[in-house]
């Protein structure tokens, strides 16, 4: 099988344990296949999320096939959006944010992206759980 | 055109639970075939290669799930999805 990268899963929480939870259950159900990020909190500790913190996610789980970002509440989205706007520009159009459940969503687009679908793929994938419950 | 449609029964503990689908699936997803399970020979039959939708089958321990596929390689597929219920999704 010829070796594409995988998309790339980036978790975006108010809460470390949050993050840190989800993306230990990623790591367990799908595997390590999957470039993995997870970031929840402030830089202080606290419960919150920062742009630099998500930027740093983004780099970490980065991959050529592109990377999909999971949030919870609405800080979560308006700070990875800021972050997408500070990579480089022909990164940012490879980078989307999921209408998804967090945890769920976590989890089904990492499988996804484990069987080497592309990024329309796996957000797909992510945001199935929303239609036709 | 006649095809095979093997079956094997459900006998994991937790049924087609979250990470049975999961595993289900990217087995799946090893194979260019159309592959899909059901737990009638009726249907409906969903796609084995969407996580989400086999969690929706919501398939218990005990249930007979069924194996259709289509493609070159139909036939492995069929054999890889069988033996992984077979083997209780290696959980047990």
């Amino acid at each position: 099988m010829a070796s594409k990268p995988n998309v790339g899963v980036v978790i975006v929480s108010h809460s470390s344990k949050v993050a840190e939870g989800t993306a230990d259950m990623v790591r367990q159900m799908v595997g390590d296949a999957v470039p993995l990020a997870a970031v929840g909190g402030n830089p202080d500790g606290g419960l919150g999320t920062h742009m630099t913190l998500v930027l740093a996610a983004l780099q970490k789980a980065w991959s050529e096939a592109g990377v999909v970002i999971l949030v919870d509440l609405g800080g979560a989205e308006t700070n990875s959006e800021m972050a997408i706007e500070m990579m480089a520009p022909e990164r940012r159009d490879r980078i989307v944010i999921c209408n998804a459940p967090l945890v769920e969503g976590a989890v089904m687009a990492a499988t996804e992206s484990s069987g080497g679908s592309p990024l329309e793929v796996v957000r797909h994938a992510a945001e199935e759980l929303m239609a036709g419950r | 055109m006649p095809e095979a449609r093997p079956s094997a029964e459900l006998t994991n503990r937790v049924g087609l639970h979250a990470r049975p689908s999961v595993k289900l699936t990217q087995i799946a997803k090893r194979f260019s075939a159309r592959i899909e399970i059901a737990t009638s020979l009726d249907g409906p039959w969903t796609d084995a290669k969407s996580p989400v939708k086999i969690m929706r089958i919501k398939a218990v321990r005990g249930e007979i799930l069924h194996v259709k596929a289509f493609g070159a390689d139909a036939a492995s597929a069929v054999a890889a999805v069988v033996d992984l219920v077979q083997r209780n999704f290696d959980e047990e």
